[in-house]
C-alpha cells in the first residue's frame, strides 16, 4: 500500500504538483488501481520472453543523411518564452 | 598518507559519433550553427514525432568493436532514460541499458615505459543532450537544442586504472583509438570526447571503497587534476574518521576542486524501459564482416606486424601506433629501404620532438616520409653524419627549399660529411702540428687528449668530417 | 445528403452531381448546429476546410481524382495537422499550433480529402467515456445522458450523428471499438504497424494504432485503403503489402470459421449485449459460416497487464509535456521545479495524471520486475491465445463492451470499474492484432450494441468482407439515431 509520502515522491518524479486533498484523492485510487495490477503476481511466468511488441520484428535504419532544413522561427513561435532564438527557463544552477 | 592507499579508476568516455546526421533524427550534427537552427521536429520532441535510428552511427559503433576486440551484440535494444531538465526535450534519453552494441574488448597503452591493458565492460549507443546558455539573457537559462540527438557512443571501462597518470593514458589511448577508426573527431573544445571518472580509494587487498563520479571532464589535464584532487579529498575524508557519500561530483578547473552537484541529486531513478518508439537492433554477421573489411589496419595489426616483420620492440611498435597518422608517417618512411629500427628511432624521436614543438601532429608533418626515409639512407651510406642528418631535417621542416629534394639542400647547405680521407689526414696533420701539448699527454698515457684532439679535428671541419675515420687517422698518425 | 454512405458521395462527387464545396459545407453546417448538443468537434475551421474542399473541386474538374477526392473527414484530435491546433484533448496543449502533418494526415491530402475538424476525445486518449476531455465531454447522438464511450468518442458520435461520412480514430486499448459500439457505427482497427503513428500524439507507443469509424463495412474498405501506407518515419509501422481492401469486400462468408472464445460468452457480459450478438453469429451461420469454440485462457489478466503497460508508456511519452518548448506553462513559478510542476498539474487532467502516476510507480526503482517486465511475459501468454486460437478460425468474434452505453457521470468516481470494462478490446491490443466493431443490435434504454470481429494479423481484407457479408444481409447499420439538430427524429430503427 502506496503511503502519502510515497505519493508525492512519485509526484516529484513525475513533476506533478500534487495538494494534500489531490494527494489524498490520488493515494486511494493508486491503492485500488495496484490492488486490481497485483493479480499478476500469482502468474507463473518462468521462461517467457517479455514482449515488448506486438510484432517480432527489427529495427530499420536510415541511412545518414541530412534531410531536415531549419525551422526554427517556426518551433520557436510555440514556445511560451523565446529569446535570441533560444528556448528560455529560469536561471539553473548546475 | 598517500602509501598505503590504493588508488581505483573507472572512465566513462562519451565519444560524439562523426555522423552527418543525428542518430534518430536527420538533422544535421554540424558544430557551431546559430542556436535552435538544426533541431528538427523530432529533436525538439514535438508531440506525434518518432526517432528512426541511423545506419551510420551503428556502423561506427561496430567499428569500435572491431577495434577493441569487444563482443558486438547480435541483438540489442534501445532504453529510455527517464529524467526532466530543460536540454532533454522529451524527458528522457535514448540509450542503452540492459542490452549493448558492444560487451567487453581491451585497450594497451603504454604508461611509464610498460604496457598496460584496460578492460572495457561495454560501449553503448546513446543520443547526446543539448546544451543550456547561462549567460545569454539575464535572469534566464537559454535552451539550445542543436546538440540534441547527437549520436554518441559511451565506452565505460572496468576499474582498472591505479592512478591519474593511467587513467589520462587510457583516455589518450582510447582518444587517438577512436580518431584512427574514424569514429569521433576527437575535438575536446567542441566537447566531443568527454570523460566522466568513477574514482574510489581502498587499502590494498580490501573491498572496493565508495566511489564518486565526475561529471563532464573535457580535457585531459582537468581530468588527471581532478581525479588527483578527488584522491585527495577521499583519503583525507576517511582519515579524518569521514565516510564517502556515493555522488556526482563536479569538476571546477578556477579552484582545482571536485564539488557536489547536489541539484541533481534527486533526478536518480530513471526509470529504464524498452523504448516502445524503437524495435531491438539486429547487426548480422555478414555486416560486421563487411564494416570490418572495410576499415584501415588497426593498431593491433600494426603492432603485430612491426614486431614479427620488423624485429621492433613492443615498445617502439607501441610508441610508433600512439595515432593512425603517426603510423602511415613510419609505413611511409619504410617504404625505401631503410633500416626499421632507425627510422623507428628517428619517428619517436627527433620528428616527434619538432612536431611537438610546432604543436603539430603527424598529418600535418613538415617534413614528409620520403624526405625522412632519404635522410636515413644518407646516414647510412656516411653522406651525412648523424648532427648533420639533424640538421638536414630541420632545413627541411623550414621549408625554404622550392622542391623539397633532400640531396639538394644536402649540397647547397653544404652538409655533407667529409668522408674523403686525404682531406681528412690533412686536417689531422693541422691540429696535431697545432697542439702539440695535447699529442704529448695522449702519447704519455692520457687518453682523454684524444677525444680532445677529435674534438679539434671536427671543429676545424665546421663537423662535417666522418667521426669514424677522424678515428682512425688520429690512432693511425698518433701511433 | 449527410445519409448517404462515404461510398455514395464518392461517386455523386465523380460524376459531379455534387461539388466538395456543397458537402463540406452541408457537413460543416450540420456541425455547427449540433455542437451544442453532442460537443463531438474541438475545432472546426470553415475557411480552411472550404479552401481544401475548393481544391478538390479543381481536382475533380481535371478528372485526376482519387475515391476520397471531395470527400470531409473529421479527424481525432490526437492527429497533428499543420496549421491546425492540435490539443489531443487536454488543456496541456490548448495553444499547440501543429507546425507539420502526421502521415495520416498526409494520406488524406494526397486523395485530395477535405479535413472537416478534429474530434473530441478523451485527454490523450485515456478514458472509455469521453468523459476526460478538457473540452467538455461528448453526449451520445442515441441518448444525450449516455456517454459516447472513448477515447474516440467525438469521432463515433460525429459519424453517428451523420456529422461526418467518415472519421479517423485511434484504438490503444478499445478507443475505436467501444465507441463504435456505444454509438452504432462501424470502427475499424487494424493490425499494429498497418497505420503510421508519425503525427500521432502518443499515448501508449506499443498499443497506439490509428484506425477509422464509418457508417459501413464498405466505407471503412476506402478510408483504410487511404491510411494504410507505408512510412519510413514509424519504425514499427510495417512494410507490409496492402491488401485490396475494397476489391475484397464481396468474398462472402462461405465456410468462414467464427471462433467464439468462452471467456466473452460470460455473465460478466449483460444479457441485452450478449442476445444481439448471439443473433448476429446466427446470422453469419445463415450465411453459410460455422463456429468453433475456442479459449483464450489469459484474457483475463489482459486489464491488470494492459493498466501497468499502458501507463508506465504514457508517463514516459507525457514528459515531453514541460511548459518549455511549446504548450502551456504555469503563469508563475519560483524555479524550474516549480515550472515543472506547476505547468504539467495545471495541464494534465485527473485520468492523465492518474496513469502518469501509476507508470512512475510501475517502472520506479525496485518495482520494474514485479510489474512492468511482469507484465510484459503475461502479455506474451496473452498473445500465445490468439495465436493458438487462430489455428482453429479465421476470426473471432465477441462484445466489444461488457454493457451498452453507459449514463454520463456513472463511473467517473471509480476508474477501476472503468478499466475493468476494457476487458473485450485489451487483448487484441496487446496482442497487436487487427478488431473492429460493426452495429448488430440494441440493448437496454435503445442504446446500440456492437459486435466485435477480430483478425488475424494483417487480415484487414477478410474482416471487412466478413463485415459486409453481414450489413449486405442486414440493416442495423442504416439505422440512425434521433437528429442532434433538433428537427425531429431521423430513420429511426
Amino acid at each position: 500500500m502506496l503511503s502519502l509520502q510515497d505519493v508525492q515522491r512519485i509526484a516529484r518524479l513525475a513533476r506533478l504538483e500534487l495538494s494534500g486533498a489531490e494527494a489524498e484523492a490520488m493515494r486511494e485510487q493508486m491503492n485500488a488501481i495496484l490492488a486490481m495490477v497485483d493479480q499478476m503476481s500469482a502468474v507463473d511466468t518462468q521462461g517467457v520472453e517479455p514482449m515488448s511488441h506486438p510484432q517480432d520484428v527489427t529495427q530499420r535504419l536510415r541511412d545518414d543523411v541530412v534531410t531536415e532544413p531549419d525551422r526554427r522561427d517556426d518551433f520557436l513561435a510555440l514556445a511560451p518564452q523565446a529569446e535570441d532564438g533560444l528556448y528560455l527557463v529560469p536561471k539553473v544552477i548546475d | 598518507m598517500r602509501a598505503d592507499w590504493e588508488v581505483v579508476i573507472g572512465l566513462e568516455t562519451h565519444a560524439q559519433l562523426t555522423t552527418a546526421s543525428k542518430i534518430f533524427s536527420g538533422a544535421s550534427t554540424a558544430f557551431g550553427a546559430p542556436p535552435n537552427t538544426q533541431a528538427s521536429a523530432v529533436d525538439i520532441a514535438l508531440p506525434g514525432t518518432l526517432p528512426v535510428l541511423n545506419k551510420g552511427a551503428v556502423e561506427r559503433a561496430i567499428r569500435f568493436g572491431l577495434a577493441v576486440g569487444g563482443t558486438i551484440a547480435q541483438r540489442c535494444v534501445f532504453a529510455r532514460k527517464n529524467y526532466f531538465y530543460p536540454d532533454l526535450p522529451k524527458g528522457y534519453q535514448i540509450s542503452q541499458y540492459e542490452q549493448p552494441v558492444v560487451a567487453g574488448g581491451t585497450l594497451s597503452f603504454l604508461l611509464d615505459g610498460a604496457v598496460k591493458t584496460v578492460r572495457l565492460t561495454r560501449a553503448h549507443l546513446e543520443e547526446d543532450a543539448g546544451k543550456l546558455l547561462h549567460e545569454a539573457v539575464p535572469g534566464s537559462s537559454g535552451v539550445d537544442l542543436n546538440r540534441a540527438g547527437t549520436p554518441l557512443l559511451e565506452i565505460v571501462t572496468e576499474p582498472d586504472m591505479r592512478s591519474a597518470a593511467e587513467a589520462v593514458a587510457y583516455a589518450k589511448a582510447l582518444h587517438a583509438l577512436v580518431r584512427w577508426i574514424g569514429i569521433c573527431d576527437g575535438n575536446m573544445q567542441e566537447g566531443s570526447f568527454r570523460c566522466d571518472a568513477n574514482v574510489s580509494v581502498r587499502k590494498p587487498g580490501g573491498a572496493l571503497g565508495t566511489r564518486c563520479e565526475i561529471k563532464n571532464l573535457n580535457s585531459f589535464r582537468f581530468l588527471e587534476k581532478a581525479i588527483e584532487y578527488e584522491i585527495r579529498r577521499q583519503v583525507e575524508v576517511i582519515e579524518d574518521g569521514g565516510k564517502i557519500v556515493q555522488e556526482t561530483r563536479l569538476y571546477d578547473p578556477d579552484r582545482d576542486e571536485t564539488r557536489s552537484m547536489r541539484s541533481k541529486e534527486d533526478a536518480h531513478d530513471y526509470r529504464y524501459f524498452p523504448d516502445p518508439d524503437l524495435l531491438p537492433l539486429a547487426i548480422d554477421r555478414a555486416w560486421i564482416d563487411r564494416v570490418g573489411g572495410a576499415m584501415t589496419a588497426l593498431p593491433d595489426a600494426l603492432r603485430g606486424r612491426y614486431i614479427s616483420q620488423l624485429g621492433l620492440s613492443l615498445y617502439d611498435a607501441m610508441l610508433l601506433t600512439e595515432s593512425r597518422e603517426k603510423a602511415a608517417f613510419f609505413d611511409e618512411v619504410m617504404k625505401a629501404d631503410v633500416q626499421a629500427k632507425i627510422a623507428a628511432n628517428w619517428v619517436n624521436g627527433e620528428v616527434s620532438a619538432l612536431l611537438n614543438d610546432a604543436g603539430l601532429e603527424f598529418d600535418r608533418s613538415p617534413v614528409s616520409g620520403g624526405q625522412l626515409s632519404r635522410i636515413l639512407q644518407l646516414i647510412a651510406d656516411g653522406t651525412l653524419s648523424g648532427k648533420g642528418a639533424k640538421e638536414v631535417l630541420r632545413e627541411v621542416a623550414r621549408g625554404d627549399s622550392a622542391t623539397g629534394d633532400v640531396d639538394e639542400i644536402v649540397a647547397s647547405k653544404n652538409l655533407k660529411q667529409i668522408s674523403d680521407g686525404g682531406a681528412i689526414e690533412a686536417a689531422v696533420d693541422q691540429v696535431m702540428a697545432a697542439n702539440p701539448k695535447l699529442v704529448e699527454d695522449y702519447r704519455s698515457g692520457k687518453e682523454k687528449a684524444f677525444n680532445a684532439l677529435v674534438g679539434q679535428v671536427m671543429k676545424a671541419t665546421q663537423g662535417k668530417a666522418n667521426p669514424a675515420q677522424v678515428n682512425a687517422a688520429l690512432k693511425k698518425k698518433l701511433g | 445528403m449527410h445519409r448517404e454512405t462515404l461510398k455514395a458521395l464518392s461517386a455523386q462527387l465523380a460524376a459531379r452531381k455534387l461539388s466538395s464545396v456543397e458537402v463540406t459545407t452541408h457537413f460543416l453546417d450540420r456541425i455547427e448546429r449540433a455542437q451544442s448538443v453532442l460537443n463531438a468537434f474541438i475545432t472546426v475551421d470553415r475557411e480552411k476546410s472550404l479552401a481544401q474542399a475548393k481544391a478538390a473541386d479543381a481536382r475533380l474538374a481535371k478528372g485526376d481524382a482519387a475515391p476520397l477526392t471531395g470527400i470531409p473527414v473529421a479527424h481525432k484530435d490526437l492527429f497533428c495537422a499543420k496549421g491546425w491546433r492540435t490539443t489531443a484533448g487536454s488543456k496541456i496543449l490548448s495553444n499547440f499550433i501543429a507546425p507539420y502533418d502526421a502521415h495520416v494526415i498526409e494520406q488524406f491530402d494526397r486523395a485530395g480529402a477535405v479535413l472537416l475538424g478534429k474530434a473530441n476525445m478523451d485527454e490523450f486518449a485515456m478514458g472509455s467515456s469521453c468523459e476526460n476531455s478538457a473540452y467538455g465531454c461528448v453526449r451520445n447522438p442515441w441518448d444525450t445522458n449516455a456517454v459516447p464511450g472513448g477515447s474516440s468518442g467525438g469521432s463515433a458520435a460525429a459519424v453517428a450523428a451523420r456529422l461526418a461520412p467518415a472519421a479517423t480514430a485511434t484504438d490503444t486499448g478499445g478507443s475505436i471499438r467501444q465507441p463504435a459500439s456505444f454509438t452504432g457505427v462501424s470502427g475499424l482497427r487494424p493490425t499494429y504497424g498497418r497505420v503510421s503513428r508519425y503525427g500521432m500524439v502518443a499515448f501508449a507507443s506499443s498499443l497506439d494504432q490509428g484506425g477509422c469509424i464509418a457508417k459501413t463495412a464498405e466505407d471503412l474498405a476506402m478510408v483504410l485503403d487511404v491510411m494504410a501506407s507505408y512510412d519510413e518515419r514509424d519504425s514499427t509501422c510495417l512494410d507490409h503489402p496492402k491488401d485490396d481492401y475494397v476489391g475484397s469486400l464481396g468474398r462472402g462468408v462461405k465456410g468462414l470459421r467464427i471462433g467464439l472464445p468462452k471467456e466473452y460468452f460470460t455473465k460478466d457480459v449483460a444479457r441485452d449485449v450478449i442476445d444481439p450478438i448471439l443473433a448476429a453469429v446466427e446470422q453469419y451461420k445463415k450465411l453459410g459460416a460455422t463456429v468453433v469454440d475456442v479459449s483464450l485462457p489469459n484474457q483475463k489478466l489482459s486489464v491488470p497487464v494492459y493498466y501497468v503497460i499502458a501507463p508506465a508508456e504514457a508517463s514516459s511519452n507525457l514528459s515531453r509535456f514541460d511548459g518549455v518548448r511549446y504548450g502551456h506553462r504555469a503563469e508563475k513559478y519560483s524555479d524550474l521545479m516549480d515550472l515543472y510542476q506547476k505547468s504539467r498539474a495545471e495541464g494534465f487532467g485527473a485520468e492523465a495524471k492518474r496513469r502518469i502516476m501509476i507508470g512512475t510507480y510501475v517502472l520506479s526503482h525496485g518495482y520494474y520486475d514485479a510489474y512492468y517486465l511482469q507484465a510484459q511475459k503475461i502479455r506474451r501468454l496473452i498473445a500465445r491465445d490468439f495465436i493458438e486460437a487462430f489455428k482453429q478460425c479465421d476470426v473471432i468474434m465477441g462484445p466489444a463492451a461488457p454493457t451498452v452505453a453507459y449514463d454520463l457521470g456513472a463511473k467517473v468516481t471509480d476508474p477501476v470499474q472503468m478499466y475493468l470494462d476494457d476487458l473485450y478490446t485489451i487483448p487484441i491490443n496487446l496482442a497487436g492484432l487487427p478488431g473492429m466493431s460493426i452495429p448488430c443490435g440494441f440493448g437496454n434504454k435503445g442504446r446500440p450494441v456492437g459486435l466485435q470481429i477480430v483478425g488475424n494479423y494483417f487480415d484487414e481484407a477478410r474482416m471487412l468482407a466478413v463485415a459486409h457479408a453481414f450489413q449486405q444481409a442486414t440493416d442495423w447499420h442504416e439505422k440512425e439515431p434521433p437528429s442532434p439538430l433538433g428537427e425531429g427524429r431521423g430513420e429511426g430503427r
